[in-house]
């Protein structure tokens, strides 16, 4: 426990400033622009454009399912390919990019002080890279035989096999190819966010006084790039595979009455790298949604944040534990049974941190000053989607009982609340609390709650009766439930009740979209720190701020992120660039 | 304040639909019970947590909400506080945890007097084979799938010789006897899938997987698979049949050996893999023209 840094005892900057590049035109200012600012900008604007076409995708397979019958367009092959793009758009190109492409480069430097990532032309690489990694994912739409179908997991051997739409056309082809596009261009990005964390900080920003939003976007990115590489080498060798016919995943096979030329490969190989990848994944998109949140709560409820060194310690443990968990997708794909004694312990292992983390958000609401703003209920249900979709990971992290769940619904429905659902809102919330600092406009408050309120009732209301479709053993990637015994007429009417709300919850995304474009000239004028938050984004000189982030002077930071109510002082907030003898006495050491 | 009212809601009306909803596990007919247990522990301890994380977030936004001079508390940590929840959650972790891995260790050891049924999977139907007199099965290959032996049977295994096929049609077990089921596929993954036995498992082209269950009913059970293995998925569909012994055995005399089945005057049209599932799954390819580029 310190005493508040005196500042003249804030050591002198250990290398002097650096000139930033500055664009001389229009084109290096706004499109091939160095600045992390409208990088993210360019991040943000790429994940949403191909989320929508995600978003579209969703309402095809749920007219499907809901409507079975109906739709003659909707064939079997069409239906793969739907699932198949909404599921790698939404996890990869969706999240991932928006999360660390997208909040990482707008908030790094800001958070932590630095005039800008520290490579920046390295930055701008990353994000145009991601941008043709993208349109290599567009045109498989219109390649001879469309997208693959092969399932987001692209499990061999189907993927690359001519049962599968996209399997022998171009589709696997451009989807393998998009991946490596995307991993070079995150290995960019991600150096950068990692350097700049460790390296850029301003003076007195000690790694305890991050703001967690940093702790979870700096350690998602550390994990992403020790991640990423499995998924990369399991996309080359299932490149070679389909284009020059080796057999990494391909063993000895009869396709439709015909010996192909594959032997002696492993298709299970290929789980095992791509879960390696896959599972930390999971939280490559989850831990910036923790920090973030944490935040919000912090910033919204007037209280610090309870427990930040559990919290931090927390993003710490969830991030290593997740790399030795990633059987868990696997307990009924016939690898050795006994595997499913080490993954089932790990795996609910890393509930006790998780739990630790939706106890201290829960806490830090507990005497606090609860304003209800649009980014605090977005909070809000944040916490009631995770710990929904947390708690039905235990059923399947428990290996017995994934038994009977796994491949149906019931799966569906919990990552879609856990990995899709909670960490959308949390994105969403983070729009509504940064939208005045990037523009200097408040979104509308009531296009946001109509946004909010449909959003989150109407999500929770497709997840969660949807597990127990699983639950009676439904099972998912079925382009027609029809003919099936366990499918009850009621079964029929909830999948109808279910697809009729996705599309409303879809609805109200052309809302919040309508929102962010109107708002831009004629939302309410924000102000420099409209949330009167403590964290450093707030402190800036310009609103939005301009190149080089922080005008003549860095700023010197003398205290914690969460300096909120503090006894004594005047104001209910103080931020980290104030001196002062309000002494944040019981900042953690 | 409508989301104090929300969040109550959420939690009352989550459990109601638990409680009353028609949608529920299909009756089960194998001994893996001990599975449906497990889950019922699990909706429990997490349902208990739920409620309670979801209730007391609604008192704190209903009691700490904004007012005119409120001020929020200052408390950075609370290490006592802490440490009990880390403890409670371990236990609650716990809880869960040892039973779940108390009925794994059921499902991985399969009784010493299991009965050995091959199920061989290909898009997109299902076959099977069961041993012969000598209780043994021959082994097999991918690369000895021809149109004659389409599942494989290694040709000049004495053991293999007298093992019962049954292609692309129903299998029928017996009740009330354990069965250690083993698993193969000819092309893609697959998984062999019967929701009213619990158990389920991939297949794996180039390996052999396995579960055992034992069937503790009669009944005709619908086979699906559970593994996406490609357009034809969602119709690769089989019936296993639970019989009595008495129907069992009569079945099983009606079935043929791979020896008679391979014996040269039997080749032909009998032994072609067009069952009705690849039949449809052929259909499905052929209604497939969406995301093509126009012609």
């Amino acid at each position: 426990m310190v005493d508040v840094t005196p500042a003249d005892a804030v050591p002198p900057a250990e290398v002097g400033e650096v000139e930033l590049y500055h664009p001389h035109s229009w084109w290096t200012k706004y499109v091939f622009s160095q600045d992390a600012k409208v990088i993210a900008v360019q991040y943000s604007a790429t994940a949403t454009a191909i989320g929508l076409v995600a978003l579209v995708l969703s309402w095809l397979m749920r007219l499907q399912l809901g409507f079975p019958g109906t739709f003659d367009f909707i064939t079997p092959e069409a239906y793969y390919q739907f699932i198949t793009m909404h599921g790698m758009i939404m996890v990869i190109y969706l999240l991932t990019a928006l999360f660390l492409g997208g909040f990482g480069n707008y908030l790094i430097p800001l958070m932590v002080g630095a005039r800008d990532m520290v490579f920046p032309y390295v930055n701008m690489l990353s994000y145009w890279i991601y941008l043709l990694a993208v349109l290599v994912l567009v045109s498989s739409f219109f390649a001879p035989g469309g997208p693959t179908g092969a399932g987001w997991t692209l499990y061999p051997p189907q993927a690359i096999m001519s049962g599968t739409p996209g399997g022998q056309d171009w589709g696997i082809i451009l989807m393998l190819s998009s991946l490596i596009l995307f991993i070079i261009g995150f290995t960019m990005g991600g150096l950068n966010y990692v350097v700049t964390v460790l390296q850029g900080r301003t003076r007195g920003m000690t790694l305890m006084r991050l703001p967690l939003t940093v702790w979870g976007i700096f350690t998602a990115t550390v994990m992403a790039l020790l991640a990423f590489p499995a998924l990369f080498v399991a996309c080359v060798m299932m490149l070679l595979d389909r284009v020059l016919g080796t057999s990494f995943f391909m063993p000895a096979i009869v396709e439709m009455g015909e010996q192909l030329q594959h032997n002696g490969g492993s298709p299970i190989l290929f789980q095992h790298l791509f879960w390696f990848f896959g599972h930390p994944e999971v939280y490559i998109v989850a831990l910036p949604a923790f920090g973030i949140v944490s935040d919000l709560i912090s910033t919204h409820a007037r209280k610090n944040i309870f427990g930040y060194r559990m919290m931090v310690w927390a993003i710490i443990a969830i991030g290593a534990l997740s790399f030795v968990v990633w059987a868990h997708h696997m307990y009924v794909s016939g690898m050795n049974p006994y595997f499913g004694f080490f993954f089932a312990t790990t795996t609910l292992i890393i509930a006790v941190p998780t739990a630790i983390k939706v106890y201290n958000w829960v806490l830090t609401l507990w005497r606090g000053d609860i304003h209800l703003t649009i980014p605090m209920l977005f909070a809000l249900a944040f916490i009631v989607t995770f710990v929904n979709g947390g708690l039905t990971g235990l059923f399947l992290g428990n290996v017995v009982v994934d038994v009977p769940l796994s491949d149906t619904m019931f799966v569906v429905a919990h990552f879609h609340m856990v990995m899709g659902v909670a960490p959308i809102l949390v994105i969403f919330g983070a729009i509504y609390h940064w939208y005045p600092k990037v523009t200097g406009r408040m979104l509308d408050e009531t296009l946001g709650r109509f946004h909010f309120w449909v959003t989150f009732v109407g999500a929770y209301l497709i997840f969660f009766p949807m597990h127990y479709l699983g639950l009676m053993g439904v099972p998912r990637r079925y382009a027609e439930l029809t003919d099936m015994n366990i499918m009850t007429e009621s079964a029929h009417h909830l999948n109808s009740f279910i697809s009729i709300m996705a599309f409303i919850v879809g609805f109200a995304q052309m809302v919040f979209l309508f929102n962010l474009i109107w708002s831009i000239r004629h939302g309410r004028e924000a102000g420099g720190n409209p949330w009167r938050a403590t964290t450093l984004e707030w402190q800036t000189p310009q609103t939005p701020p301009t190149h080089g982030n922080f005008g003549k002077e860095l700023p010197i930071v003398y205290r914690w992120a969460y300096d909120y109510s503090v006894p004594g002082a005047k104001e209910d907030f103080i931020p980290q660039n104030v001196p002062g003898a309000f002494a944040p006495s019981r900042e953690p050491a | 304040m409508a989301v104090v009212l929300v969040l109550v809601l959420i939690v009352v009306g989550s459990v109601l639909f638990h409680f009353l909803s028609p949608w529920w596990w299909t009756p089960i007919a194998s001994n893996w019970d001990y599975i449906d247990h497990t889950i019922i522990i699990s909706f429990w301890i997490t349902g208990i947590v739920f409620a309670a994380v979801v209730l007391f977030m609604a008192y704190c936004v209903f009691r700490f909400r904004h007012r005119e001079g409120n001020r929020a508390a200052y408390e950075p940590e609370n290490k006592r506080l802490e440490s009990w929840l880390m403890i409670v959650t371990a236990a609650g972790v716990t809880a869960l945890l040892v039973p779940g891995l108390f009925v794994w260790s059921r499902f991985v050891t399969v009784p010493s007097d299991a009965t050995e049924v091959e199920v061989v999977a290909q898009q997109w139907q299902w076959s099977f084979r069961l041993p012969g007199k000598d209780g043994k099965l021959g082994t097999s290959d991918t690369r000895d799938v021809t149109a004659d032996n389409p599942l494989g049977v290694a040709p000049k295994d004495p053991n293999g010789q007298d093992d019962v096929l049954v292609e692309a049609a129903d299998l029928h077990l017996p009740v009330g006897k354990p069965i250690k089921v083993l698993l193969r596929s000819i092309d893609v993954l697959h998984d062999f899938y019967i929701p009213e036995f619990r158990a389920k498992m991939d297949m794996i082209p180039g390996s052999v997987t396995y579960f055992w269950f034992t069937p503790t009913r009669t009944g005709t059970f619908q086979v699906l698979c559970a593994e996406l293995c490609g357009q034809g998925h969602p119709l690769m569909h089989g019936v296993v049949v639970v019989d009595t012994e008495q129907d069992y055995l009569a079945w099983l005399g009606q079935q043929q050996t791979f020896a008679q089945l391979s014996a040269p005057q039997q080749s032909g049209s009998a032994n072609q893999p067009s069952g009705k599932a690849m039949a449809s799954g052929l259909d499905v390819a052929a209604n497939s023209k969406l995301l093509r580029p126009a012609q």
